[in-house]
């Protein structure tokens, strides 16, 4: 008998893996924010605005991380360009929170700040249906997915592989970042978009709106994560490791590597273009400097330093790397990126399955010792 | 040691990849009526100058049992590669039955019309367990919508079963693939060719690394696969080859050089000497 998807995906994860997602879940949407809200500010149980901008920026990071290790962990294509889809997403969301500050700009105008700035008189085309959310949430979805389905089709279609499909990828987001530069693009040129007022009519610096939105992060990485598990333990995922693994096998018993590797590289776009969305509006701020080369290879280097094939070890990767980027900037800021160069130079050489690795091989040695 | 699949990786003709159908595959039935099931005529292949086919022509009749021999460079192996779609011929044909032209189609569309590859190292799924990589090789649907909702049905993993029995992995279903002797990859490959359910396969060095006794079991399990399968085994084991039977041709830079039984191509002067020397 078939077993209906429903049986599938929950069967997907084991019952610890529930377990601490529901666990997750529960601090995210209950107990950050009665303790945000109840608690005064100097109460040792208070958790600061500062706290929930940073966690919440750091789960759209996670998502990232997630959807990378899908395309490289599971893929085994590795893409220096996924901060591309992340901005993309951030810009199509931020159209619409551009939109919401409605007369509320410097200039008091109903265009955006910057196009008064540059004497504009009217919205581009593109911005055309910028103030309806359903059609920016469309647009948040669809423009990774359309970009990453033109690129990936041409390149897989070509057999572009290994360090020669990275380095496309990595001149790809830094041809964008040139073209988001231009104030002529229609993005706001170097500035990007911020300022940003209300989304959804409510106020987006208000703690409740700061909470929902630190919520919807956490609902939507833990649905990335039995999304994916369900991805990789269902036969297309085995499909894809065997792609990873001897791709000429692969096309010999007759399945088309371009298609699968096509579906995972949209997918992976498209969850970064979610997290890119749900990552401006708490930020406050999205511009082309998301596209930077740097950027897309900081993704690369939380993927590894949590363990690439595992779905929880990006996760982890992304928090460590980033909350250690977060302590740094304020202690050492001058030592970040020698410290992150030998993050990923000691990740490389000592741990090659990541910080999931290590912790699998101390538990194997106590399971022996045990013995 | 190199050899031709990996040194011409990429050597496929521009916009030769018929993925128009979101892979869906299948490009009319296979017609045995005249009674071949594989037929090159003249096929030319070059890399850079080289001829490493020149004007191959060659028939295999359906429910053959075929053997080819020669010595290193003879072409057997970008044989193999201009059959499965890997390297397209500069000129000359190339059929699968009477009407299958298979300079027209794609490694995947060529597997789908019932041709089944084994490599001369055995490429496997290292990862995966024995009983997926058999899973993987099933002769199904694999368009990508397929395989995200496919689910094993009964007597799916009837066959799967089966075939772990013929290949003698029941015992290492579950086992990691990777961690298999040589011998028992070899077999597994076999294995997932036998999944595919092809109507001829190709077998470059299937006994390589093999134990005598595999070997010997090896011969019997072909044997019998011949006459509802086509075959066609590249060899250098010689006692392997008169284990099979049937005929054996020889290629000798890029062409046949000679045609008939063991016995009959042993004893041929230009056989004797293209492998002995002068």
């Amino acid at each position: 008998m078939r077993k209906p998807l429903t049986i599938r995906i929950l069967s997907a994860l084991d019952k610890k893996s529930w377990l601490a997602l529901g666990v997750f879940l529960a601090l995210a949407l209950v107990v950050v924010p009665v303790l945000h809200l109840t608690f005064p500010e100097d109460s040792a149980f208070h958790v600061s605005t500062y706290a929930i901008t940073l966690i919440g920026k750091i789960m759209c990071y996670a998502l990232v991380a997630v959807a990378m290790d899908l395309i490289w962990g599971y893929g085994g294509i590795l893409s220096l360009g996924h901060g591309l889809f992340f901005a993309l997403g951030g810009y199509a969301f931020g159209l619409y929170l551009m939109r919401q500050i409605g007369r509320d700009g410097s200039y008091g105008a109903d265009l955006p700040d910057f196009m008064v700035f540059l004497d504009w008189k009217e919205l581009p085309w593109f911005w055309v249906g910028s103030d309806s959310f359903g059609w920016v949430a469309l647009l948040v979805m669809a423009v990774p997915a359309l970009v990453a389905f033109v690129f990936g089709y041409f390149a897989f279609r070509s057999r572009i592989k290994g360090v020669y499909f990275s380095i496309i990828t990595q001149a790809l987001t830094y041809a964008a970042m040139l073209l988001f530069f231009r104030n002529e693009t229609g993005f706001g040129g170097n500035n990007g978009f911020t300022d940003f007022k209300r989304v959804l009519g409510y106020t987006i610096t208000a703690p409740e709106t700061r909470l929902v939105l630190f919520g919807l992060t956490a609902v939507m990485l833990a649905a990335t994560l039995v999304f994916a598990a369900w991805l990789v333990k269902s036969k297309f995922g085995r499909v894809l490791t065997a792609i990873r693994d001897a791709e000429n096998r692969v096309m010999f018993i007759g399945y088309n590597p371009l298609w699968y590797k096509l579906t995972i590289w949209v997918i992976s776009a498209v969850l970064c273009g979610i997290a890119g969305a749900l990552y401006v509006p708490q930020v406050g701020i999205i511009n082309p400097s998301e596209m930077s080369p740097a950027n897309s290879i900081e993704i690369a280097i939380w993927v590894a330093v949590g363990g690439r094939g595992t779905l929880i070890g990006p996760v982890i990767g992304a928090f460590v790397v980033n909350l250690a980027k977060s302590w740094f900037t304020v202690s050492f800021p001058e030592y970040w990126l020698f410290f992150l160069g030998l993050l990923f130079i000691v990740v490389t050489l000592m741990l090659p399955q990541g910080l999931v690795g290590l912790w699998k091989k101390i538990q194997a040695k106590k399971g022996a010792e045990a013995c | 040691m190199l050899n031709t699949v990996d040194l011409f990786e990429d050597d496929r003709p521009e916009g030769s990849d018929g993925n128009d159908q979101m892979g869906h595959l299948v490009t009319g039935e296979l017609d045995l009526s005249h009674g071949v099931a594989l037929y090159l005529e003249d096929i030319t292949v070059s890399f850079d100058g080289f001829k490493a086919l020149n004007k191959l022509s060659l028939a295999i009749n359906a429910g053959e049992l075929r053997c080819i021999i020669g010595p290193n460079g003879a072409g057997k192996t970008t044989m193999m590669d201009v059959i499965t779609g890997k390297t397209r011929p500069d000129s000359g044909k190339a059929y699968f039955g009477q009407s299958i032209d298979l300079t027209r189609l794609t490694e995947p569309e060529i597997a789908h019309v019932g041709i089944g590859r084994k490599f001369q190292k055995p490429t496997i799924f290292e990862q995966h367990t024995v009983f997926e990589n058999l899973e993987l090789a099933m002769k199904t649907d694999k368009r990508v919508w397929k395989s995200l909702m496919a689910w094993l049905a009964g007597d799916e993993r009837d066959r799967i079963a089966e075939t772990l029995r013929l290949i003698r992995l029941d015992k290492e279903a579950d086992r990691q693939a990777g961690l298999l002797s040589h011998g028992q990859k070899q077999w597994l490959e076999i294995g997932m060719l036998l999944m595919q359910e092809p109507k001829l396969l190709l077998l470059d060095e299937p006994v390589a690394g093999m134990t005598d006794d595999e070997t010997m079991r090896t011969a019997e399990l072909f044997v019998s696969l011949a006459g509802k399968h086509s075959l066609v085994v590249v060899e250098h084991d010689m006692a392997f080859v008169e284990k099979l039977g049937g005929l054996v041709t020889v290629l000798h830079e890029g062409s046949v050089l000679a045609e008939g039984d063991l016995a009959t191509v042993q004893n041929d002067q230009r056989v004797i000497e293209v492998y002995l020397g002068r």
